[in-house]
Protein backbone atom coordinates (compact mmCIF):
# COMPACT_ATOMS: atom_id res chain seq x y z
CA UNK A 1 0.00 0.00 0.00
CA UNK A 2 1.02 3.32 -0.52
CA UNK A 3 2.45 5.78 2.61
CA UNK A 4 2.01 9.28 2.30
CA UNK A 5 4.45 11.16 4.74
CA UNK A 6 1.79 13.27 5.95
CA UNK A 7 1.13 17.04 7.64
CA UNK A 8 -2.45 18.10 7.94
CA UNK A 9 -2.10 21.57 7.55
CA UNK A 10 -0.17 21.44 4.16
CA UNK A 11 -1.44 22.18 1.28
CA UNK A 12 1.11 19.81 -0.64
CA UNK A 13 0.34 16.82 1.48
CA UNK A 14 -3.66 17.85 0.84
CA UNK A 15 -3.16 18.02 -3.10
CA UNK A 16 -2.33 14.03 -2.67
CA UNK A 17 -5.05 13.13 -0.34
CA UNK A 18 -7.42 15.08 -3.36
CA UNK A 19 -6.03 13.15 -5.99
CA UNK A 20 -5.81 9.62 -4.25
CA UNK A 21 -9.57 10.02 -2.78
CA UNK A 22 -10.80 10.99 -6.48
CA UNK A 23 -9.32 8.03 -7.74
CA UNK A 24 -9.99 5.51 -4.97
CA UNK A 25 -6.66 4.79 -4.69
CA UNK A 26 -6.33 2.98 -0.28
CA UNK A 27 -3.32 4.50 1.38
CA UNK A 28 -1.69 4.92 4.55
CA UNK A 29 -0.88 7.82 6.18
CA UNK A 30 2.24 8.91 8.35
CA UNK A 31 1.90 12.10 10.07
CA UNK A 32 5.08 13.97 10.22
CA UNK A 33 5.33 17.03 12.95
CA UNK A 34 5.78 19.43 10.77
CA UNK A 35 4.97 22.13 12.90
CA UNK A 36 6.15 23.10 15.85
CA UNK A 37 8.56 19.83 15.88
CA UNK A 38 10.26 19.90 12.40
CA UNK A 39 10.11 16.71 11.98
CA UNK A 40 10.97 17.10 8.29
CA UNK A 41 14.46 18.27 9.07
CA UNK A 42 15.30 15.29 11.55
CA UNK A 43 17.99 13.29 10.55
CA UNK A 44 15.61 10.08 10.44
CA UNK A 45 12.94 11.80 8.08
CA UNK A 46 16.19 13.39 5.30
CA UNK A 47 17.39 9.80 4.85
CA UNK A 48 13.49 9.36 3.26
CA UNK A 49 14.05 12.88 1.39
CA UNK A 50 17.50 14.64 1.77
CA UNK A 51 16.25 17.62 0.76
CA UNK A 52 13.73 17.52 4.39
CA UNK A 53 10.58 18.34 3.01
CA UNK A 54 7.16 16.89 2.34
CA UNK A 55 4.98 15.02 0.95
CA UNK A 56 7.09 11.62 0.14
CA UNK A 57 4.77 8.47 -1.21
CA UNK A 58 6.62 5.42 -0.54
CA UNK A 59 4.49 3.12 -3.09
CA UNK A 60 5.55 0.03 -2.25
CA UNK A 61 9.53 0.56 -2.28
CA UNK A 62 9.56 3.14 -4.74
CA UNK A 63 9.70 6.65 -3.16
CA UNK A 64 9.09 10.14 -4.29
CA UNK A 65 9.26 13.61 -2.96
CA UNK A 66 8.13 16.73 -4.59
CA UNK A 67 4.11 17.62 -4.54
CA UNK A 68 3.57 17.99 -8.29
CA UNK A 69 6.07 15.14 -9.17
CA UNK A 70 4.03 12.99 -6.95
CA UNK A 71 0.77 14.15 -9.09
CA UNK A 72 1.87 13.29 -12.35
CA UNK A 73 3.32 10.06 -10.97
CA UNK A 74 0.27 8.72 -9.07
CA UNK A 75 -2.53 10.12 -11.99
CA UNK A 76 -0.13 8.31 -14.68
CA UNK A 77 -0.02 4.65 -12.46
CA UNK A 78 -3.19 4.91 -11.47
CA UNK A 79 -5.84 6.75 -13.42
CA UNK A 80 -6.98 4.24 -15.85
CA UNK A 81 -8.67 6.89 -17.75
CA UNK A 82 -6.00 9.15 -18.60
CA UNK A 83 -7.91 12.19 -18.32
CA UNK A 84 -6.04 13.49 -14.69
CA UNK A 85 -2.69 13.25 -16.53
CA UNK A 86 -3.84 12.88 -19.96
CA UNK A 87 -0.03 12.03 -21.74
CA UNK A 88 -2.06 10.61 -25.17
CA UNK A 89 -3.15 14.30 -25.71
CA UNK A 90 0.27 16.38 -26.58
CA UNK A 91 -1.36 19.58 -26.44
CA UNK A 92 -3.43 18.91 -23.69
CA UNK A 93 -0.38 17.65 -21.76
CA UNK A 94 1.93 20.94 -22.32
CA UNK A 95 -1.19 22.92 -20.52
CA UNK A 96 -1.21 20.65 -17.77
CA UNK A 97 2.73 20.82 -17.18
CA UNK A 98 2.46 25.11 -17.78
CA UNK A 99 -0.26 25.03 -15.22
CA UNK A 100 1.47 22.88 -12.83
CA UNK A 101 4.17 25.77 -12.82
CA UNK A 102 1.82 28.27 -12.08
CA UNK A 103 0.76 26.41 -9.11
CA UNK A 104 4.37 26.04 -8.06
CA UNK A 105 4.11 29.74 -8.39
CA UNK A 106 0.84 30.30 -5.80
CA UNK A 107 2.37 27.92 -3.83
CA UNK A 108 5.22 30.13 -3.41
CA UNK A 109 3.07 33.28 -2.64
CA UNK A 110 0.01 32.41 -1.05
CA UNK A 111 0.41 29.64 0.12
CA UNK A 112 3.87 30.89 1.85
CA UNK A 113 1.56 34.00 3.25
CA UNK A 114 -0.64 31.34 4.94
CA UNK A 115 2.58 30.00 6.54
CA UNK A 116 3.05 33.78 7.38
CA UNK A 117 -0.01 34.65 8.86
CA UNK A 118 -0.66 31.68 10.90
CA UNK A 119 2.52 29.31 11.99
CA UNK A 120 4.52 32.76 11.69
CA UNK A 121 7.22 31.80 9.43
CA UNK A 122 9.62 35.18 8.45
CA UNK A 123 8.54 35.98 4.99
CA UNK A 124 8.62 39.37 3.15
CA UNK A 125 4.58 39.37 3.43
CA UNK A 126 3.53 42.41 1.51
CA UNK A 127 5.72 40.42 -1.49
CA UNK A 128 4.29 36.83 -1.40
CA UNK A 129 0.73 38.57 -1.06
CA UNK A 130 1.57 41.48 -3.88
CA UNK A 131 2.87 37.96 -5.78
CA UNK A 132 -0.31 36.11 -5.26
CA UNK A 133 -2.85 38.45 -6.42
CA UNK A 134 -0.85 39.34 -9.54
CA UNK A 135 -1.15 34.89 -10.01
CA UNK A 136 -4.87 35.60 -9.09
CA UNK A 137 -6.22 38.24 -11.72
CA UNK A 138 -4.28 36.38 -14.21
CA UNK A 139 -6.07 32.80 -13.07
CA UNK A 140 -9.91 34.59 -13.08
CA UNK A 141 -9.26 35.95 -16.41
CA UNK A 142 -8.12 32.87 -17.64
CA UNK A 143 -11.24 30.64 -16.09
CA UNK A 144 -13.79 33.11 -17.13
CA UNK A 145 -12.32 32.71 -21.40
CA UNK A 146 -12.26 28.89 -20.27
CA UNK A 147 -15.99 29.41 -18.68
CA UNK A 148 -17.36 31.31 -22.09
CA UNK A 149 -15.84 28.34 -24.46
CA UNK A 150 -17.87 25.71 -21.78
CA UNK A 151 -14.52 24.02 -20.70
CA UNK A 152 -14.25 25.35 -17.16
CA UNK A 153 -10.88 24.28 -16.04
CA UNK A 154 -7.40 25.22 -15.89
CA UNK A 155 -6.20 23.23 -19.12
CA UNK A 156 -8.69 23.07 -22.34
CA UNK A 157 -10.66 20.29 -21.82
CA UNK A 158 -13.92 18.91 -20.51
CA UNK A 159 -12.81 17.42 -17.20
CA UNK A 160 -10.09 18.85 -14.37
CA UNK A 161 -7.00 17.80 -14.57
CA UNK A 162 -3.90 17.47 -11.78
CA UNK A 163 -3.25 21.21 -12.62
CA UNK A 164 -6.47 21.75 -10.64
CA UNK A 165 -5.88 19.76 -8.15
CA UNK A 166 -2.10 21.42 -7.63
CA UNK A 167 -4.12 24.76 -8.06
CA UNK A 168 -7.00 24.49 -6.05
CA UNK A 169 -5.47 24.28 -1.93
CA UNK A 170 -3.69 27.39 -2.30
CA UNK A 171 -6.62 29.34 -4.27
CA UNK A 172 -9.02 28.15 -1.49
CA UNK A 173 -6.86 28.79 1.63
CA UNK A 174 -5.64 31.80 0.66
CA UNK A 175 -7.34 34.32 2.98
CA UNK A 176 -5.58 32.73 5.67
CA UNK A 177 -3.08 34.31 3.97
CA UNK A 178 -4.90 37.47 3.99
CA UNK A 179 -5.53 37.49 0.60
CA UNK A 180 -9.07 37.47 -0.14
CA UNK A 181 -11.27 35.82 -3.11
CA UNK A 182 -13.69 38.44 -3.44
CA UNK A 183 -12.23 39.90 -6.71
CA UNK A 184 -11.77 36.99 -8.34
CA UNK A 185 -15.58 35.91 -8.85
CA UNK A 186 -14.52 33.26 -11.96
CA UNK A 187 -11.97 31.67 -9.58
CA UNK A 188 -14.55 31.29 -6.90
CA UNK A 189 -16.76 29.44 -9.09
CA UNK A 190 -14.08 27.16 -10.23
CA UNK A 191 -13.29 26.29 -6.66
CA UNK A 192 -17.15 24.79 -6.25
CA UNK A 193 -16.71 22.69 -9.09
CA UNK A 194 -13.38 21.43 -7.77
CA UNK A 195 -15.47 20.62 -4.36
CA UNK A 196 -18.32 18.45 -6.68
CA UNK A 197 -15.78 16.77 -8.29
CA UNK A 198 -17.07 12.61 -7.15
CA UNK A 199 -14.33 11.51 -4.20
CA UNK A 200 -12.94 15.46 -3.53
CA UNK A 201 -12.26 15.08 0.40
CA UNK A 202 -11.54 18.28 2.42
CA UNK A 203 -8.74 19.16 5.08
CA UNK A 204 -8.81 21.39 7.78
CA UNK A 205 -10.05 24.78 6.64
CA UNK A 206 -11.99 23.54 3.86
CA UNK A 207 -15.58 23.05 3.37
CA UNK A 208 -17.69 20.89 1.38
CA UNK A 209 -19.66 22.20 -1.26
CA UNK B 1 24.20 35.02 16.35
CA UNK B 2 20.73 33.86 18.01
CA UNK B 3 18.13 31.78 15.99
CA UNK B 4 15.65 33.50 14.86
CA UNK B 5 12.74 30.91 15.10
CA UNK B 6 10.38 30.87 12.99
CA UNK B 7 7.44 30.73 15.42
CA UNK B 8 6.72 34.18 16.25
CA UNK B 9 5.22 36.02 14.04
CA UNK B 10 6.88 39.12 13.35
CA UNK B 11 5.62 42.57 14.57
CA UNK B 12 3.40 45.20 12.82
CA UNK B 13 2.84 42.76 9.84
CA UNK B 14 0.00 40.55 11.15
CA UNK B 15 -3.00 40.98 9.17
CA UNK B 16 -5.20 43.02 10.70
CA UNK B 17 -9.13 44.21 9.19
CA UNK B 18 -10.03 47.14 12.09
CA UNK B 19 -9.94 47.33 15.56
CA UNK B 20 -7.15 48.68 17.27
CA UNK B 21 -3.52 48.35 16.83
CA UNK B 22 -2.29 50.69 19.67
CA UNK B 23 -0.76 49.36 22.89
CA UNK B 24 -3.79 48.13 25.18
CA UNK B 25 -4.64 50.68 28.10
CA UNK B 26 -7.26 48.14 29.99
CA UNK B 27 -5.78 47.83 33.12
CA UNK B 28 -7.91 44.52 33.33
CA UNK B 29 -5.94 43.21 30.61
CA UNK B 30 -2.91 44.57 31.27
CA UNK B 31 -2.52 42.73 34.97
CA UNK B 32 -3.56 39.63 33.33
CA UNK B 33 -0.31 36.44 32.57
CA UNK B 34 0.04 35.96 29.06
CA UNK B 35 1.68 32.18 27.06
CA UNK B 36 4.35 34.35 24.56
CA UNK B 37 5.81 30.57 23.37
CA UNK B 38 6.22 27.19 23.98
CA UNK B 39 9.66 26.62 25.60
CA UNK B 40 10.56 23.97 22.95
CA UNK B 41 10.23 26.65 19.92
CA UNK B 42 13.05 28.79 21.96
CA UNK B 43 15.75 27.28 22.22
CA UNK B 44 18.51 28.60 23.78
CA UNK B 45 20.52 31.34 23.23
CA UNK B 46 17.72 32.80 20.97
CA UNK B 47 16.51 36.67 21.53
CA UNK B 48 13.08 37.78 18.80
CA UNK B 49 10.28 39.96 19.12
CA UNK B 50 6.79 39.16 19.38
CA UNK B 51 3.77 41.26 20.20
CA UNK B 52 1.11 41.36 23.36
CA UNK B 53 -1.67 43.65 23.61
CA UNK B 54 -0.44 45.54 20.73
CA UNK B 55 3.10 45.98 22.18
CA UNK B 56 6.43 44.60 20.68
CA UNK B 57 7.78 42.81 23.59
CA UNK B 58 11.03 41.14 23.19
CA UNK B 59 11.99 37.17 24.26
CA UNK B 60 15.54 36.33 25.29
CA UNK B 61 16.78 32.99 26.59
CA UNK B 62 20.73 32.64 27.47
CA UNK B 63 22.45 29.65 27.02
CA UNK B 64 21.72 28.43 30.49
CA UNK B 65 18.33 28.58 29.13
CA UNK B 66 17.38 31.05 31.70
CA UNK B 67 14.48 33.52 30.07
CA UNK B 68 13.75 37.14 30.19
CA UNK B 69 11.04 39.32 28.51
CA UNK B 70 11.32 43.23 28.10
CA UNK B 71 9.35 46.01 27.34
CA UNK B 72 11.99 48.41 25.58
CA UNK B 73 14.14 48.75 28.09
CA UNK B 74 11.45 47.81 30.98
CA UNK B 75 12.22 44.27 32.31
CA UNK B 76 8.70 42.07 32.91
CA UNK B 77 7.99 39.59 34.77
CA UNK B 78 8.43 36.03 33.30
CA UNK B 79 7.56 32.38 34.60
CA UNK B 80 7.61 28.94 32.89
CA UNK B 81 4.68 26.98 33.25
CA UNK B 82 3.53 24.09 31.83
CA UNK B 83 5.72 24.31 29.12
CA UNK B 84 5.39 28.38 28.23
CA UNK B 85 6.97 31.12 29.32
CA UNK B 86 4.72 33.71 30.65
CA UNK B 87 4.65 37.87 30.71
CA UNK B 88 2.51 40.36 31.79
CA UNK B 89 2.74 43.59 30.62
CA UNK B 90 0.90 45.30 34.12
CA UNK B 91 1.68 44.14 37.88
CA UNK B 92 -0.89 40.84 38.40
CA UNK B 93 -1.79 40.26 42.01
CA UNK B 94 -1.89 36.57 41.35
CA UNK B 95 -0.14 34.00 39.49
CA UNK B 96 -0.65 31.80 36.33
CA UNK B 97 -3.29 29.99 36.91
CA UNK B 98 -2.87 26.00 38.33
CA UNK B 99 -3.21 23.53 35.94
CA UNK B 100 -2.65 20.53 38.49
CA UNK B 101 -3.08 17.88 36.55
CA UNK B 102 0.65 18.94 34.28
CA UNK B 103 2.60 17.58 37.30
CA UNK B 104 0.71 14.29 37.03
CA UNK B 105 3.74 11.94 36.54
CA UNK B 106 1.80 9.38 33.54
CA UNK B 107 0.43 12.49 31.63
CA UNK B 108 1.59 13.54 28.22
CA UNK B 109 2.05 16.89 28.66
CA UNK B 110 2.39 18.48 24.72
CA UNK B 111 2.54 21.94 23.06
CA UNK B 112 0.21 20.85 20.37
CA UNK B 113 1.43 24.19 18.44
CA UNK B 114 0.99 27.81 18.69
CA UNK B 115 -1.29 29.41 15.74
CA UNK B 116 -2.23 32.73 14.79
CA UNK B 117 -5.65 33.38 14.01
CA UNK B 118 -7.28 36.63 12.63
CA UNK B 119 -10.06 37.44 15.44
CA UNK B 120 -10.00 38.31 19.02
CA UNK B 121 -8.71 36.06 21.98
CA UNK B 122 -12.76 36.00 23.13
CA UNK B 123 -14.23 34.93 20.35
CA UNK B 124 -11.64 31.83 20.30
CA UNK B 125 -12.74 31.19 23.80
CA UNK B 126 -16.12 31.66 23.27
CA UNK B 127 -15.63 28.79 19.91
CA UNK B 128 -13.61 26.67 22.79
CA UNK B 129 -16.41 26.64 24.97
CA UNK B 130 -19.64 25.69 22.34
CA UNK B 131 -20.40 22.08 21.56
CA UNK B 132 -23.22 23.11 19.36
CA UNK B 133 -20.62 23.53 16.30
CA UNK B 134 -19.04 19.70 16.72
CA UNK B 135 -21.16 17.92 14.12
CA UNK B 136 -20.72 20.50 11.56
CA UNK B 137 -17.09 21.76 11.78
CA UNK B 138 -15.85 18.90 13.11
CA UNK B 139 -17.75 16.32 11.17
CA UNK B 140 -17.17 12.68 12.07
CA UNK B 141 -14.69 13.74 14.52
CA UNK B 142 -15.93 15.69 17.73
CA UNK B 143 -19.82 15.16 16.46
CA UNK B 144 -21.98 13.06 13.49
CA UNK B 145 -24.95 14.18 12.41
CA UNK B 146 -28.24 13.10 13.09
CA UNK B 147 -26.79 13.87 16.78
CA UNK B 148 -26.52 16.85 16.97
CA UNK B 149 -28.66 18.14 20.18
CA UNK B 150 -27.05 20.10 23.15
CA UNK B 151 -27.96 18.65 26.53
CA UNK B 152 -28.88 20.90 29.56
CA UNK B 153 -25.56 21.58 31.60
CA UNK B 154 -24.93 23.55 34.36
CA UNK B 155 -22.82 26.89 34.77
CA UNK B 156 -21.69 29.08 37.50
CA UNK B 157 -19.29 31.89 38.10
CA UNK B 158 -17.38 32.58 40.82
CA UNK B 159 -14.14 34.38 42.00
CA UNK B 160 -12.15 31.88 39.49
CA UNK B 161 -14.12 32.50 36.13
CA UNK B 162 -16.54 30.59 34.48
CA UNK B 163 -16.92 26.87 35.09
CA UNK B 164 -19.54 24.79 32.93
CA UNK B 165 -20.36 21.03 34.45
CA UNK B 166 -22.04 17.99 33.05
CA UNK B 167 -21.97 18.37 29.38
CA UNK B 168 -21.78 15.93 27.20
CA UNK B 169 -21.88 15.26 23.70
CA UNK B 170 -22.15 12.11 21.37
CA UNK B 171 -18.14 12.10 19.94
CA UNK B 172 -17.56 9.26 16.83
CA UNK B 173 -13.72 10.09 17.43
CA UNK B 174 -13.28 11.99 20.85
CA UNK B 175 -9.13 11.76 20.22
CA UNK B 176 -6.55 10.61 18.57
CA UNK B 177 -6.26 6.82 20.26
CA UNK B 178 -10.20 6.90 20.48
CA UNK B 179 -11.08 3.72 18.32
CA UNK B 180 -14.56 4.02 18.32
CA UNK B 181 -17.34 6.36 19.12
CA UNK B 182 -18.07 7.39 22.80
CA UNK B 183 -20.59 9.81 24.67
CA UNK B 184 -17.78 12.64 26.15
CA UNK B 185 -18.46 14.06 29.33
CA UNK B 186 -16.82 17.95 29.44
CA UNK B 187 -16.57 19.97 32.00
CA UNK B 188 -15.09 23.40 30.57
CA UNK B 189 -13.02 26.15 32.95
CA UNK B 190 -12.36 30.20 32.24
CA UNK B 191 -9.73 31.01 34.36
CA UNK B 192 -8.45 34.12 32.75
CA UNK B 193 -10.70 36.40 30.27
CA UNK B 194 -8.58 35.13 27.69
CA UNK B 195 -7.87 31.65 28.51
CA UNK B 196 -9.71 28.59 28.47
CA UNK B 197 -9.49 24.47 29.22
CA UNK B 198 -11.69 21.28 28.93
CA UNK B 199 -11.70 18.62 31.23
CA UNK B 200 -12.78 15.34 28.63
CA UNK B 201 -13.62 11.99 29.41
CA UNK B 202 -10.44 9.49 28.30
CA UNK B 203 -11.08 7.12 25.72
CA UNK B 204 -9.22 4.09 27.95
CA UNK B 205 -9.27 5.37 31.60
CA UNK B 206 -12.88 6.25 32.94
CA UNK B 207 -11.83 7.60 36.14
CA UNK B 208 -9.63 10.42 35.05
CA UNK B 209 -10.07 13.14 32.59
CA UNK B 210 -7.90 14.91 29.54
CA UNK B 211 -7.03 18.08 29.93
CA UNK B 212 -6.82 20.62 26.87
CA UNK B 213 -6.39 24.29 27.12
CA UNK B 214 -6.22 26.95 24.50
CA UNK B 215 -3.87 29.41 26.21
CA UNK B 216 -4.42 32.73 24.19
CA UNK B 217 -1.93 35.55 23.73
CA UNK B 218 -3.55 38.57 21.65
CA UNK B 219 -1.20 40.12 19.52
CA UNK B 220 -3.84 42.54 18.94
CA UNK B 221 -7.23 42.92 19.58
CA UNK B 222 -8.42 41.51 16.64
CA UNK B 223 -5.52 38.99 16.34
CA UNK B 224 -4.38 35.88 18.57
CA UNK B 225 -1.89 33.59 18.81
CA UNK B 226 -3.55 30.53 19.97
CA UNK B 227 -1.07 28.03 22.06
CA UNK B 228 -2.53 25.03 22.21
CA UNK B 229 -1.92 22.56 25.58
CA UNK B 230 -2.27 19.28 25.75
CA UNK B 231 -2.31 17.29 28.89
CA UNK B 232 -3.18 13.65 28.04
CA UNK B 233 -3.51 10.54 29.79
CA UNK B 234 -2.31 8.51 26.21
CA UNK B 235 0.84 6.16 25.90
CA UNK B 236 0.10 4.92 22.37
CA UNK B 237 0.34 7.63 20.72
CA UNK B 238 2.93 9.61 19.00
CA UNK B 239 3.80 13.47 19.46
CA UNK B 240 2.98 14.07 16.04
CA UNK B 241 -0.02 11.79 16.22
CA UNK B 242 -1.12 13.87 19.01
CA UNK B 243 -0.70 17.23 17.61
CA UNK B 244 -2.19 16.12 14.11
CA UNK B 245 -5.76 15.23 16.07
CA UNK B 246 -5.55 18.98 17.61
CA UNK B 247 -4.31 20.50 14.62
CA UNK B 248 -7.01 19.09 12.53
CA UNK B 249 -9.67 20.19 15.08
CA UNK B 250 -7.96 23.34 15.48
CA UNK B 251 -7.89 24.01 11.51
CA UNK B 252 -11.26 23.43 11.13
CA UNK B 253 -12.20 26.18 13.83
CA UNK B 254 -9.73 28.99 12.48
CA UNK B 255 -11.97 29.04 8.56
CA UNK B 256 -15.19 29.68 11.49
CA UNK B 257 -13.53 31.96 13.66
CA UNK B 258 -11.97 33.83 10.82
CA UNK B 259 -15.32 34.24 9.07
CA UNK B 260 -16.83 35.71 12.47
CA UNK B 261 -18.06 39.25 12.55
CA UNK B 262 -17.52 41.61 14.59
CA UNK B 263 -13.67 39.92 15.34
CA UNK B 264 -14.16 41.71 18.74
CA UNK B 265 -16.93 40.11 21.15
CA UNK B 266 -19.68 42.11 21.69
CA UNK B 267 -20.61 42.40 24.99
CA UNK B 268 -23.78 44.06 24.87
CA UNK B 269 -26.57 41.51 25.39
CA UNK B 270 -28.63 41.63 22.92
CA UNK B 271 -25.50 42.46 20.68
CA UNK B 272 -26.07 38.21 19.36
CA UNK B 273 -29.21 36.34 19.86
CA UNK B 274 -27.82 33.09 22.22
CA UNK B 275 -30.02 29.85 22.17
CA UNK B 276 -30.50 27.80 25.75
CA UNK B 277 -27.05 25.71 24.74
CA UNK B 278 -24.77 28.91 24.53
CA UNK B 279 -25.33 29.41 28.25
CA UNK B 280 -21.29 29.20 29.13
CA UNK B 281 -21.07 31.45 26.32
CA UNK B 282 -23.80 34.03 28.19
CA UNK B 283 -21.64 33.28 31.13
CA UNK B 284 -18.41 34.22 30.11
CA UNK B 285 -20.03 37.33 28.08
CA UNK B 286 -20.71 38.49 31.61
CA UNK B 287 -18.06 37.44 33.58
CA UNK B 288 -16.03 39.55 30.92
CA UNK B 289 -18.81 42.81 31.59
CA UNK B 290 -18.31 41.94 35.61
CA UNK B 291 -14.41 42.03 34.95
CA UNK B 292 -14.29 45.45 32.96
CA UNK B 293 -12.56 44.07 30.32
CA UNK B 294 -12.29 46.38 27.31
CA UNK B 295 -9.73 45.17 25.45
CA UNK B 296 -10.56 42.84 22.32
CA UNK B 297 -14.46 43.10 23.20
CA UNK B 298 -16.99 45.62 22.21
CA UNK B 299 -18.12 46.53 25.72
CA UNK B 300 -21.75 46.97 26.05
CA UNK B 301 -22.98 50.58 25.46
CA UNK B 302 -19.97 51.34 23.56
CA UNK B 303 -20.87 52.69 20.13
CA UNK B 304 -17.95 50.54 18.36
Amino acid sequence: MITLYDYELSVNCYKQRLLLGILGVPYRRQPIDFFPGRQHHSEAFRQINPFGHIPVIDDDGYILADAHAILVYLATRYDPSGQWYPVADPHLLGEVASWMLVAEGTTSTASAARLHDTLGYEFDIDALRAGAHRLFRRLDDHVWFHERQGRPWMASAAHPTIADLALFPDVMLSDQGGISLLDYPALRRWTDRVKRIPGFTVMAGIYPA
Amino acid sequence: MPDRSPSLPAAGKMRHDGGSMERCTDPVALAQWYPLAALDEIAAPTCHDTLLLGATVTVERTTAGVCSVADGSRPLPARTRYGYLWTSLGDPDHEVFEIPECDEPDRRVVNAGSITVATSAPRAVENFLDMGHFPYVHTGILGAEPRTEVLDYDVTTGADGVLATRCRFYQPQAAAMATGGQISEYVYRVPHPYCVMLYKSNPTDPARMDVIALLNQPLTEETVRAHNLLCLLDDVSTDAELRRFQQLIFGQDKTILENQWPRRLPLAPDAEMPVRADHSSVAYRRWLSALGVTYAVIPAGSTA
